[in-house]
């Protein structure tokens, strides 16, 4: 629902240089892969779009103008842990978000509003499948149900981006594979922007329109954190090439992690 | 294979010996390292009782020797003697004041020390979660705190007189001075390391500071203020005894020590003992209110 725009962002811990030289441009309702080697800046790339962190330099621009240095409900989020909190039970968890929607004084919604807010969480509670668990704590439900609350709580949120970092990082895959199903059925009714980080190439292929290859490719042997990664491949997703072995082969070797074979299992799933 | 099952059979025969219709299933006989050997309910009871066993016969024995070599003995004395002067002052009215001096001495000291404390506790959670929660109030009052830390409680207590005269105003301060700054820290590094995930999440679902830490921190660090205001309680007691040692007219330290001065050991102990009881139900209440409160912090242990 919103463009995302960056261009020569740059991000340094110190003299350690994380990210050099990235522009994108995602366009409204795109579905963005992120993969790359582990420790590369996927996750550095997330936070600054999500606004937890700013960029050294460049421009990020998220919908109308420029991004505004701290997390809002234009971006929601959904981390691999910690995504829900653990001191409120499933139902609760959904029902917070409009108590914190109004803001009011008690950081609580009453009457009639408290009745739709209700409503409207159990529907998404349902609709992800965990009307079961609504008043279970989130210490007592398996790794696929706390993404499904979590991912429930972000969207309850009507966030216009949906940030993913490596949301399905933790689970068996049978329960990716539902997962999988259940996310490209909610981005396809809400139709918002997903930027998605993987280290998972066949669920990178599976579920975006477009796949972007984060990697150095300047290096110095002296200083290995003189430099960056960047963007060094975007490929666009249509059915000719999410079904290429060959462009998946070679994705593969650039991430230099995943076995081309089970990555297409994936894809295939 | 017949023979192994056979020779199974006889095994189970031979341990559970003959006539028994459901033999217990075979447990392998392994030694396991200290770290894993698992304490049976009853064995916790028995080995945790042997403590309190022990000194209770070495009491018992010492004292009945003294007593044997002089009945009139007051540093040990019998179980019989420390239960009817403690009984004494439980229900029968002082003759100058009529008051029943323990319950007396116990509701001064409880005030005291319940205001102290809640004072604290009160500090904890609004400085604690102010300066573990906003940088700008955290550069403002860290580094006071953390030197305000480091000072003994107990020199100030000369101070606390001096500025605030005898009365009450000074014990409560005393307690509330002395335990709560640790306090205040504690609770602001408990904040701190809030997952920043979660403090990210609060953000994009709308939640401004005051919302979050309404429904956010709040919650999260309930079950570590309740643990602190259980690990607090320990110094409250030293302070509350100190400063009624000290100026004070009632209370269970100023009658500890003033039977100090006829060696009455017969009320020193019980009253000890009764502190000690006092402690241990505080605490256990505390648990309570720990568990009613933050059920998500006590998942049921599996049996
Ligand atoms: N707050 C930080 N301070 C210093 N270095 C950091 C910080 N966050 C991340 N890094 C470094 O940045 C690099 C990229 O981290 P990250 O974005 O988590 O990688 P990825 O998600 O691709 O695995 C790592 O080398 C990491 O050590
Ligand atoms: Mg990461």
């Amino acid at each position: 629902m919103s463009r995302i725009v960056v261009h020569g962002l740059e991000k340094s811990y110190g003299d350690a240089r994380v990210l050099e030289r990235v522009n994108v441009t995602a366009e409204a309702g795109e579905f963005l892969s992120l993969v790359g080697a582990s420790g590369c800046g996927k996750s550095t790339f997330l936070r600054i779009l999500l606004g937890q962190e700013q960029q050294s330099s460049g421009v990020v621009i998220v919908g109308d103008g420029p991004i505004v240095p701290e997390p809002t409900p234009q971006r929601g989020i959904v981390f691999q842990r910690y995504s829900v909190f653990p001191h409120l039970t499933a139902i609760q968890n959904l029902l917070l978000v409009e108590d914190f929607r109004s803001g009011g004084p008690f950081g609580r919604v009453f009457g009639a509003r408290r009745r739709n807010a209700r409503q409207e969480a159990e529907a998404m509670l349902a609709r992800v499948g965990l009307a079961h668990a609504r008043d279970l704590y989130p210490a007592s439900l398996s790794g696929g149900m706390l993404q499904r609350l979590a991912i429930a709580q972000t969207l309850l949120g009507r966030p216009q981006i949906l940030l993913l970092d490596e949301p399905f990082g933790a689970l068996d895959p049978g329960i990716r594979v539902e997962m999988h199903d259940l996310l490209t059925e909610l981005w396809t009714e809400h139709g918002m922007t997903v930027v998605m980080v993987t280290h998972d190439i066949g669920e990178a292929f599976k579920l975006g329109t477009r796949v972007l290859v984060f990697d150095k490719v300047r290096h110095d042997p002296q200083f290995p954190s003189a430099y960056g990664a960047t963007i060094t491949y975007d490929l666009k997703l249509d059915r000719k090439t999410r079904a290429s072995s060959h462009h998946l082969a070679k994705v593969a070797a650039m991430v230099g992690t995943t076995r081309p074979e089970t990555a297409m299992a994936t894809t295939a799933s | 294979m017949l023979a192994k099952e056979m020779s199974a059979r006889d095994e189970v025969s031979e341990t559970g010996g003959e006539g028994t219709a459901r033999p217990s299933p075979p447990r392998p006989k392994v030694r396991l390292r200290m770290i894993n050997a698992k304490v049976s309910r009853g064995s916790a009871l028995f080995f945790g009782g042997l403590p309190f066993l022990f000194v209770a016969i070495a009491y018992l024995a010492a004292s009945a020797q003294r007593l044997a070599v002089n009945p009139s003995d007051k540093l040990l004395p019998s179980p019989v003697q420390m239960w009817s002067a403690f009984l004494d002052l439980a229900t029968v009215p002082d003759k100058r004041s009529g008051d029943l001096i323990l319950w007396v001495d116990t509701y001064a000291s409880l005030i005291r020390l319940f205001a102290g404390v809640g004072v604290a506790t009160f500090a904890a959670l609004s400085l604690g979660i102010a300066i573990g929660f906003i940088p700008r109030v955290r550069a403002f009052l860290l580094p006071f705190v953390t030197v305000v830390c480091v000072i003994p409680p107990l020199a100030l207590l000369p101070i606390l007189f001096i500025a605030l005269g005898l009365g009450e105003t000074a014990k409560i301060t005393l307690i509330a001075v002395g335990v709560a700054p640790v306090m205040v820290r504690d609770i602001a590094n408990r904040v701190r390391e809030l997952p920043p995930e979660l403090v990210a999440k609060a953000q994009t679902l709308g939640g401004n500071s005051w919302t979050m830490v309404l429904r956010l921190v709040l919650p999260q660090v309930m079950p570590r203020l309740i643990t602190c205001v259980r690990l607090a309680l320990g110094p409250a007691w030293l302070f509350l005894i100190a400063a009624e040692a000290i100026a004070s007219t009632e209370g269970l330290g100023y009658r500890i020590f003033l039977v100090r001065r006829y060696l009455s050991m017969d009320v020193i102990l019980p009253y000890v003992a009764w502190i000690t009881l006092l402690a241990v139900i505080t605490d256990w209440l505390l648990v309570r209110l720990s568990r009613a409160v933050s059920p998500w912090a006590h998942p049921v242990e599996a049996r």
